[in-house]
This record gives C-alpha cells, structure tokens and sequence, in this order.
C-alpha cells in the first residue's frame, strides 16, 4: 500500500526555479512513468520523492505520513548506473538489503539466518534470470545483467515505492524489451507503486498506468530560469496484456 | 616499418631489455673499480666485488667482536620493526580518519582542515621536537614515519571515498543501511584495495624517513649502520646495504601487489 500525496511542491536553487506549484494524486500500485525534455525537473523529482532533495515549498507524503528527508528502505531506487556495488558479487548484492536489515550491528548475518537470506536471494535471482551468474562480480556483467540485479537487489528490500531513474537508457533495444517485461511482472507480483523517469516517450506509454510530461508553463526568454517546470499532461493509461504491448514495438521497429 | 610505438618487444626480448640496464651499470662498476685499483690499491671509493663479497660475509655471517651479533641481521630487524610498527600504525590512523572525513560531513568540517595543515608541515623540521618529547628511543623513530606517511596517506583514502558514486550511497541508504552500517559493508571493503596502493606509493618516503631518524639518533638499524661506516669511507658496507634496502622495499612492494591481487580480485582491471 503506498498512495503519494504532492501538494504544492516548488523547487528553487536560488534564482532558478527548476519545478513549480506540483500537485498530484497518485494511488496506490500506480506505474508512473515521468516524460519530459532534459533539464525540465524529472530527475529533481525523482530525488525529492527519493529524500535526497528536499522540496523548497510544499509537502510530500506518503499514505498520508510526510517523507522522511533522506532515503529509506520504504523507497527503493535504480539507477541508470553506478546503483551496485562492485565489491559484492552478484549473490551479495542482491543479499546485502536483507543482511542490513536483520544484522543492525554486523551488517551481514551468519549460520542460519544467513542461508535463509541466501535462499531468499538466489529466489529473486532465479525471477530475474540471472542464477547463472550469482558469483560473478558486476564488472563482470552486460548492462542489461547489470540493471537485471540492481532492480533485484532493490525489489527484495519489498519498498512501497519503487523509483526508476532512465533505467533503460543505456541498453540495447532488444534488452530494453525484455526489461519491461521484467518490471511489469516484479510490479504485478510485488504490488509497489513505481515512478519512472523515461527519454523514451514509447516506453512511457508501453509501461505506465499513468503518464505525467514535465515542461514549462510559463516562459520568459529574457530570463529562462524565472518560471519552472510544471505537470502539462497527466494521462491514465489502460493497462494492456503482454501481447498487447509487445505489438505496438514490432510496428515501431518497422 | 612499422613507427617505433607499434613495435612491441617479445617475451624474451623484453625481459633481455629488461635486464640489460643493471648489467650494464654493474660492468661499468667493474671497469671503473679495476681501473682506480690498478692506480692505488688502497682505494676505497670503489671497492671490487670480491672487497664487498668479504665484507658482508662478516656482516652477515661472523659475530660482531664487542655485542656478540651479527650485524647485517641486527639492523635488518631493528629496522623493519620500525618501519613495520609505523607502516601498521599510519595505515590504521589514516582509514579511521578518511572514512570519518569522507562520510560524515561533521567529521569533516572538523578534521579536514586540521588534516590539510598538518601535512604540510615537514616532518624532518617536526624531528627535533620528536627527539625532546618522546626520547631517542624507538617511540620517536616510528612517530616521525607515521607524521610523514598517514596524513597523505588519509588525504588521498579521503578522495576516494568522496570517489565513491553517490548513486552507491543513496543505493545503500534505501537498502536501510545505518551510517555504521554504509561504512562496514559499502565503504571500507572498496578502501582495502586503495590503502594497499596508497601504502605501496608511500614506501618510498617512510624509508626516507627511518634512514634519516636512524642516521641521527640510534644503536642499530640499516641507516644508522651507513652512516656510522660513512666516516671510514666504507663504500664497501655501504653499497650491500643500500642494495639491500632496495631489495627489501621491492619485496614490499611485490608483497602488496600480490595480496591486493588475491584478496581484491573485483578491483583488478579485467584483462
């Protein structure tokens, strides 16, 4: 359960107003996906729901509660890199969320809780396709693999929200497909809320229940950094069947 | 003709090569020796191999007449356990203070400008100071190594923690790591690899700095030993120990590289 409350969210650095007067409504196991040229405030959105921003004005919460003001475990993250860690590998990357969890002191458990949670990974591994490769280290994998355990290593923490930041961006096309299967199913089976941010307006609509384009209201070409950005379309998507989505991409290949 | 940056030595070419330069320097040695000898047999500056061979095997291998020891071995291991102890010490003050700078913004308003000050001062110049609070002893032998070694060591350990991708940080925080959590299983285990290399670089100055410490106030020790037998001229003790020091730092070396290799495989570049 996760519903997200923005009311009237501003954000300013300064003089520069990067997002103005947000409000949104989001309900509870929504996939939003997050449209918008770059510059125009997707990400800084992304990092206030993330706590790692805070918003200048206004109040975000989560099922009622305003967010804490930094990350934590009820807001899982991935990232278009640089999200795993390169000392673990892929078995410890995914198992770490849950040794952090039951070992406050240690930071990593032993004996029986310890095979417990390596069940519970190599699970979640399995999910995602990449048992085969648990003992590799994430230097060692594709992009593809690479985002493949980051979004395991986030979906096991079970965060009410999950929050994807261009996690395709940098994958090749055939990749990319198998990835939004990948996520609509952890979605489906995990009941999070998801926000995505996207440069890929196809993927949006492929993905989202809800489709939200950021731009700018207001111009002023004698001061661009005057007004900012702004919700200017939000679309409720039907959500289609697997077959359904994977058409439309044969069609845009052509 | 392939331009000379395309022409890459074999094997066995690159090792000749390799080897090549030591040869070289140790026949012009002989020559130069042979050539000062033939014209004063009582020369001392460049004392033949065999002069040499004789006298570290009496260094080595002969008890000293007035402490009963042999000398070579003595020093040898009164100056590793300097350097040893000072190298142990500097590594494990230099990760406490970087990863307090790197990750706690508190830690690091307080002591980043300490640490900044602090190494720039020349621990050669800080050598008096050392002698008159903490004694000849061993205390100030090793506090002077450790003066000259951990606050560079601890700033460059600081860097790489600020290197860390803060996409790992925030990574981590919304797996529910604690602050004590974040530095145990993200931030220390991708510094080991970076302290081994920061020690390895800074090995060259913390012999600089036990020689020095040695040649001014000691009983014993590699550096004490040369400059004792500096007043005699002994070229001949001096040469064995300096290439013995050499080899000793190289060995250092080789055995950090092998141990960051071994235990730190994610950190070796793939080849």
């Amino acid at each position: 359960m996760a519903t997200v409350s923005v009311r009237n969210v501003w954000k300013e650095y300064g003089a520069q107003v990067v997002l103005e007067n947000l409000r949104l409504e989001i309900a509870d196991h929504e996939f939003v996906t997050i449209v918008g040229a770059s510059g125009c405030g997707k990400t800084t959105f992304l990092k206030m729901l993330l706590g790692m921003e805070q918003p200048t004005r206004g109040q975000i919460l989560i099922d009622g509660q305003p967010i804490r003001p930094e990350p934590d475990p009820d807001r899982g993250v991935v990232f278009q890199r640089y999200s795993s860690f390169p000392h673990l590998t892929v078995l410890e990357n995914v198992m770490l969320g849950l040794e952090l969890k039951a070992a406050r002191l240690a930071g990593r458990l032993f004996g029986g809780a310890r095979r417990t949670a390596r069940e519970a990974a190599l699970a979640m591994l399995e999910s995602v396709g990449l048992a085969h490769a648990r003992d590799r280290y994430p230097a060692q994998l594709s992009g593809g693999m690479q985002q493949r355990m980051s979004i395991a290593q986030a979906v096991i923490c079970k965060p009410k929200i999950l929050l994807l930041d261009e996690p395709f961006g940098a994958l090749d096309p055939g990749v990319t497909a198998d990835m939004h299967q990948l996520i609509l199913r952890l979605w489906t089976e995990n009941r999070m809320t998801i926000f995505m941010v996207s440069h890929d307006i196809q993927e949006s609509f492929l993905l989202g229940t809800r489709l939200l384009t950021f731009d700018k209201l207001r111009h002023d070409p004698q001061s661009p950094e005057a007004y900012g950005a702004s919700v200017t379309y939000d679309l409720k998507l039907e959500r289609r069947s697997r077959e359904e989505i994977d058409a439309p991409k044969i069609a845009v290949g052509a | 003709m392939r331009r000379l940056i395309n022409q890459h030595p074999g094997r066995a070419t690159g090792l000749v090569l390799g080897v090549l330069p030591f040869v070289a320097l140790l026949f012009v040695y002989v020559i130069a020796s042979q050539l000062r000898l033939a014209e004063n047999a009582g020369d001392k500056l460049l004392p033949s191999l065999g002069t040499i061979a004789d006298t570290f095997h009496s260094y080595a291998f002969e008890a000293d007449r007035r402490s009963g020891q042999l000398l070579f071995w003595a020093d040898t291991w009164a100056s590793l356990k300097r350097i040893g102890a000072a190298l142990g010490i500097s590594a494990m003050l230099a990760l406490v203070l970087a990863v307090c700078i790197g990750v706690i913004p508190r830690a690091r308003a307080l002591l980043s400008p300490l640490l900044n000050t602090v190494a720039m001062i020349p621990p050669l110049a800080v050598l008096p100071i050392l002698f008159i609070v903490l004694g000849l002893e061993e205390t100030s032998k090793i506090a002077l190594i450790v003066i000259g070694v951990a606050p560079c060591v601890a700033r460059d350990l600081a860097l790489r923690v600020a290197e860390l991708p803060r996409e790992q940080i925030i990574k981590a925080q919304t797996l529910g790591a604690s602050t004590w959590q974040l530095i145990l299983r993200v931030v220390l285990p991708q510094l080991w690899p970076r302290l081994i290399d920061a020690m390895r670089l800074s090995m060259g100055s913390a012999w600089l700095f036990l020689i020095a410490a040695e040649a001014i106030a000691s009983t014993q020790g590699l550096g004490y030993r040369i400059f004792l037998v500096r007043r005699y001229l002994a070229m001949d003790v001096i040469l064995p120990y300096v290439l013995w020091i050499t080899v000793l730092a190289l060995l250092a070396d080789f055995a950090l590289r092998s141990l960051r290799a071994h235990a730190f495989h994610w950190a070796e570049p793939e080849r």
